[in-house]
């Protein structure tokens, strides 16, 4: 196997982590593979979206719920945090002393970030409710709570997956599996963003354009 | 709490109502006993075969070695052969209530002896049970056994992901076998449209079942499609290019693409269904601004594909039945790889076709008809590949060859009332009619069925070491191909004569003859199922003489049968250096086959796993507790999950080495005996003189 | 080939199909048929033979030439692909002449006036309706053999199939949209008629006749339907509960079977069309927090 450039697309480990650089090949393309299933969710999903624009059976619409401040700073949350996962591993790759602390610090930040996100849209969700935007009142709205509250789950279960990727740094310190797995995860992490700008796009400037 | 609190709480929905024979009790009538008799009938044999599996394994001892030689196995091939085995299972089941529905519709002019409902119920899980739980892990378990032998590989790249896979389809399929105890299941089709599975419409727990059920297969489906995609991706064995694999994988890789691709429009459409079921959304809905057309287009765009999921891997199947029981190369090895991609491209090109009923304008359905007549071409080319590789070849009309001839001169039938139903103009007096469920069983049947059959019958004896006995064999492929034309043939006549399908009762007397044709092919159909099972049973018994422990019983061109059979767990002993297409043959003329690899080395093979088991018990139960309303299974099952996989993170321990001396030890002693062992021509295959030791075809005197 | 079968055993007895056409539609789908089953069978029949004979000639020991390493051939390969290439471009010419002609949605060549009618599915029952005579009729649509008929078609619950084997297409009817479709008979006639998309337990018993009258005939059961009683809310209500044509005639205590309606309620078509497509109050009111 070549060691020398990772074959799967993105950052990799590079000759400095021989072992886990060599397992990464089939790992994180396979995660790649399973991404690509994501995306077509996530594509139908904002088709779907776009059908179902005009089915608000007299209910609200776009420009009656949505706002784009609080959609603004989320954005920043979470496109920061995918700057901060990227030092992560950067830090993983070019540590010469293969400290462990530096590669935490990124990665507890990333997860502060993360979790922000995911409270600022829990809250703006709720906002939603209030404003009678609830799944239930039309087409349009279920199409909505299905893609956007959808993103913000697979947010979550990344911030799970990294917490449980820490507990695992704890017991084991940076090991193969670890760092195959924080490739793997940047990926999902990374996904995430380019799903939420075709959301931002879509749904919030799309429908207060 | 009181007591009706707390059972309310912990069973849901669920009450005596749904046993099968309750309402025969409640309120008896001729109609009610007969059809309660019937599926009380069918839940006992259920009953009866779960305790008598769970007598047996106790019986014998045998809870240990199926936990460890199987459930928590990471071997590819026995991940293989559980799906297999799930299929054969769930054909049984799906062949009955085909009986049943068949038995039905001979009586049924005017009336007959089913309720509609329970007509209803067996359509839709006869449609459920034969595309996601038989075949579909037909497929998936023929694929995980034959592909990475095939590449050269030791296992699939992710076999924890593979036992994953196969405890989700299982849990899939049990949750439609606890539908029989449990009642009732959806009587929506295997489609599953809305509105009619909306609440509105069908407030019980039918469409339920029939949307975790298929969510389960989905999602295993689609974990299984990244995985084999991955192994062909990156574990093929040194010098194996993609233009030197089998033609069998490249229909694997096609295959896993579109499970990749196709499996997520049909996890949606279900979770959509379930979300206007559960919370009132107004995905499908009739009412509040949905769109039940948004449905069609969802599951036939998983659906189309879906058809080419199930068919690419038979294709592959015949290539390598009918090149290795010639004697020959494949004819035209590019062209059908051209063709295999060129199909599944295709396939996301053309669900529009479902439903050109619909309304939509001329051109579009004209587009979308056009794109499906395109499929004809590499379709074609096949059919036309196949039977050139047949010319100047020395066939062997063994079992895998019978299927596939049924298969080529079936096919193309099927074919033509393809096409027919490929033009809108005509689709509009053919669609919904038994014209359509002809044409779609004639594909499935002669191109799906027969060509797991055939690789069944292919190889098994890789699998366990011992030939499958061969009149037992033989009746049985000519009985299913005999059975299909009678079955299904009368079926395009009806449908031409524009009975519905999905019909329990009708009035017209000209369809009687047909329906009664129908009915002795069903019944020459069960005939030949049981030829299998008794081919199975002698073949068991009398597996001492007609093992074939060299692993060579057929003169095969490709890696599988260059390793012992039954396959060792690390398949190739030292991984072979490919350097053209059909190495094995190539290898065997030239006089290299069976030698001494250099040097052996340490293999590592993942360990067992209860990942995948804990993950199916869990699906299962979260499944089953969002069937019921029992809130607290279901999230007890969703936490088992979820808590396995965060668990399985901490596990490092996951490579047990088999030392080199082992290995060495094995593989030399095998390849002594291969060497002391005679080789036979071909026409002695199916004797007991055939220990798997051939003299290639193109050596041989004639 | 099993149509030609079905086609031989069938010739003679009264099944309708549209291979025995009674209109126009169904006439140009029959010869559609044909033709693309005479094309298919340049493709199909080669291989019926062949197989057979190749296994035949080859078989093992049979003595025939053996050529194990033979694969490939330029003039095979061309013909491979040109052949099916060329059938599926005439299939497809035709395809598309035929998807345009018998487009559902187009108005028949006729010089008389079409007949406007407006079906409605019901569970399991069919509703027509004649905006511009004012009268209504379930599970019998009647019109003049010489006047094509535009049929505008909604359900008032799950997706249905309007289907008149005999006459040709069909078409869906679903809730809170409407589809269109154009047929016409040759001659006076009565036609089986039935729902094609599985619907419930009723569903084998959704049956209906079409039936082609001559002028007068037409205008005499027009003129008999006009004296039937109005299709008031009392009506509607029936026709919503679930079951087949007589149970409605019970309910509405109809004698001999035959549901006619002598008025209408002004664009009772489109209302239903909205009724269906509204979202219950209880959902919104559960939705809103209330």
């Amino acid at each position: 196997m070549n060691t020398e450039t990772g074959r799967h697309p993105g950052l990799n480990l590079g000759s400095g982590h021989a072992e886990a650089h060599g397992e990464a090949e089939a790992l994180v393309f396979g995660f790649w593979v399973f991404m690509m299933s994501d995306l077509v969710t996530f594509g139908l999903l904002l088709a779907t979206y776009v059908t179902m624009l005009d089915n608000l059976a007299g209910g609200p619409g776009p420009k009656d719920l949505f706002e784009l401040k609080p959609v603004f700073i989320e954005t920043l949350v979470l496109l920061t945090s995918s700057l901060t996962y990227g030092m992560a591993i950067l830090s993983l790759k070019h540590d010469p002393g293969r400290r462990v602390q530096p590669v935490l610090a990124w990665l507890g930040l990333t997860l502060v970030l993360g979790l922000a996100f995911v409270a600022m849209e829990a809250k703006d969700l709720h906002a939603l409710l209030a404003k009678g935007g609830a799944p239930q009142r039309s087409g349009f709205l279920s199409a909505f709570w299905a893609l956007v509250p959808l993103h913000a789950l697979h947010v979550t279960a990344a911030a799970l997956w990294l917490m449980a990727i820490v507990a695992q740094v704890w017991r084991f310190g940076l090991d193969t599996p670890v760092k195959t797995a924080l490739l793997r995860l940047g990926v999902l992490w990374h996904f995430l963003d380019v799903v939420w700008i075709a959301i931002i796009s879509v749904v919030f400037l799309g429908g207060l354009a | 709490m009181t007591l009706s609190g707390f059972l309310d709480a912990a069973l849901g929905r669920l009450d005596w109502n749904a046993l099968p024979f309750w309402e025969m009790v409640a309120h008896p009538s001729a109609s009610s006993i007969i059809n309660g008799l019937i599926a009380s009938g069918a839940a006992g044999v259920m009953v009866l075969g779960a305790l008598v599996t769970v007598w047996a394994l106790t019986r014998y001892s045998l809870w240990g070695a199926l936990w460890r030689d199987w459930l928590t196995s990471l071997d590819h091939k026995k991940i293989g052969i559980m799906y297999i085995a799930l299929a054969f299972v769930m054909l049984a089941r799906a062949l009955a209530e085909a009986s049943v529905m068949r038995t039905q519709q001979a009586v049924g002019l005017g009336g007959g002896f089913l309720s509609p409902e329970h007509f209803g119920q067996l359509f839709s899980t006869h449609g459920t049970i034969m595309i996601f739980f038989m075949a579909m892990p037909f497929l998936t378990g023929v694929i995980n056994f034959v592909m990475p032998l095939q590449i050269g590989a030791r296992d699939v790249a992710f076999p924890l992901l593979n036992s994953v896979s196969l405890a989700l389809t299982a849990a899939g399929a049990a949750l439609v076998m606890a539908s029989l105890l449990l009642t009732p299941f959806s009587i929506g089709g295997w489609s599953g449209y809305p509105p009619f599975t909306e609440t509105g419409y069908s407030p019980d727990v039918g469409p339920d079942y029939w949307i975790w059920a298929v969510t389960l297969s989905s999602l295993g489906t689609t974990l299984a499609g990244m995985n084999f995609a991955v192994t062909i991706y990156k574990k093929r064995a040194p010098g194996m290019t993609m233009f030197r694999m089998p033609l069998f994988c490249w229909t694997a890789l096609c295959v896993s693409i579109l499970m990749i691709f196709a499996m997520p429009p049909l996890t949606l459409a279900t979770s959509m269904l379930a979300l206007d079921r559960y919370l009132d959304f107004h995905f499908f809905t009739n009412t509040g601004g949905g769109d039940p057309m948004l449905y069609a287009n969802m599951f036939w765009l998983f659906g189309h594909p879906e058809v080419y999921i199930l068919i690419l891997p038979a294709f592959g199947v015949y290539s390598e039945v009918i090149s290795t029981l010639s004697g020959k190369k494949l004819y035209g090895y590019t062209s059908l790889a051209l063709a295999t991609i060129c199909i599944a491209v295709l396939s996301f090109t053309v669900w529009v076709h479902h439903f050109f009923t619909m309304g939509q304008s001329a051109s579009l359905n004209a587009v979308f008809g056009i794109a499906t007549m395109l499929i004809g071409i590499p379709t074609g080319v096949k059919v036309y590949d196949w039977m050139l590789t047949l010319y100047r070849g020395r066939v062997r009309l063994g079992v895998p060859m019978i299927y596939a001839a049924g298969f080529l001169m079936l096919f193309v039938i099927g074919g033509a009332t393809g096409i027919v139903l490929a033009n809108p103009s005509l689709d509009y007096v053919t669609h919904n009619t038994l014209f359509l469920v002809a044409h779609f069983h004639n594909m499935l049947i002669p191109g799906l069925l027969f060509g797991m059959l055939a690789a069944y019958a292919f190889w098994f004896p890789k699998a366990f070491g011992f030939r499958l006995e061969e009149k037992w064999g033989r009746r049985a492929a000519v009985s299913w191909i005999a059975g299909f034309i009678l079955a299904f043939f009368p079926l395009y006549g009806l449908g031409l004569l524009g009975m519905p399908r999905r019909t329990v009762a009708f009035f017209e007397p000209a369809y009687l003859p047909f329906t009664l044709v129908a009915l002795a092919g069903a019944g020459l159909v069960l005939f030949a199922f049981g030829c299998l099972v008794a081919q199975l049973v002698v073949s068991i018994r009398e597996r001492e003489r007609r093992r074939v422990p060299a692993g060579d019983p057929w003169d095969g061109r490709s890696l599988e049968w260059s390793i012992p059979a039954p396959a060792p767990e690390w398949n190739f002993a030292v991984l072979p250096k490919v350097e053209t297409r059909d190495p094995f043959t190539e290898a065997k003329e030239q006089g290299r086959a069976y030698r001494s690899p250099e040097d052996y080395e340490d293999i590592g093979m993942p360990r067992n796993s209860a990942v995948g088991p804990i993950v199916g018990v869990a699906g299962f139960a979260c499944a089953f507790g969002l069937v019921w309303y029992m809130w607290w299974l279901a999230s007890l099952g969703a936490l088992l999950g979820l808590g396995a996989m965060l668990a399985r993170g901490f596990v490092r321990d996951t490579v047990r080495v088999i030392p080199a001396a082992e290995v060495r030890k094995a593989h030399e002693g095998w390849l002594a005996m291969v060497h002391a062992t005679p080789r036979i021509p071909r026409h002695e295959e199916n004797t007991p003189a055939n220990l798997g030791h051939a003299i290639p075809a193109s050596q041989e005197e004639q | 080939m099993p149509p030609l079968a079905a086609f031989l055993l069938l010739s003679g007895c009264g099944v309708e199909t549209f291979l025995d056409p009674q209109g126009p539609v169904a006439a140009q789908q029959r010869t559609h048929f044909w033709l693309v089953t005479a094309l298919m069978a340049l493709v199909v029949l080669p291989v019926l033979t062949l197989t057979p004979w190749l296994i035949w000639r080859y078989r093992d020991r049979g003595g025939a030439d053996y050529e194990p390493r033979w694969a490939f051939s330029r003039a095979w390969e061309v013909a491979l692909w040109g052949g099916p290439a060329l059938v599926v471009a005439v299939l497809a010419a035709l395809l598309w002449i035929n998807a345009t002609r018998l487009d559902p949605y187009a108005p028949l060549v006729s010089d008389a006036d079409p007949l406007r009618v407006q079906a409605v599915g019901y569970d399991w029952k069919w509703l027509f309706l004649y905006p511009d005579l004012g009268i209504a009729s379930v599970d019998l649509l009647a019109f003049p053999a010489a006047r094509p008929l535009e049929i505008e078609l909604t359900s008032a619950t799950v997706m249905q199939s309007f289907f008149v084997p005999a006459l040709g297409s069909q078409i869906y009817a679903m809730g809170g949209m409407s589809t269109w479709l154009h047929l016409g008979a040759d001659a006076p006639g009565r036609f089986g008629g039935e729902n094609s998309q599985y619907n419930g337990k009723g569903f084998h018993m959704q049956k209906f006749e079409a039936v082609a009258m001559d002028d007068e005939a037409f205008e005499a059961w027009a003129r008999h339907a006009a004296t039937a009683p109005a299709l008031d809310a009392a009506a509607l209500e029936a026709l919503g509960r679930e079951g087949v044509a007589s149970d409605l005639a019970r309910a509405l205590d109809r004698q001999g079977g035959e549901i006619l309606f002598g008025g209408l309620p002004d664009d009772l078509f489109a209302r239903v069309m909205s009724e269906t497509a509204k979202a219950p109050m209880a959902a919104h009111d559960r939705a809103d927090g209330q």
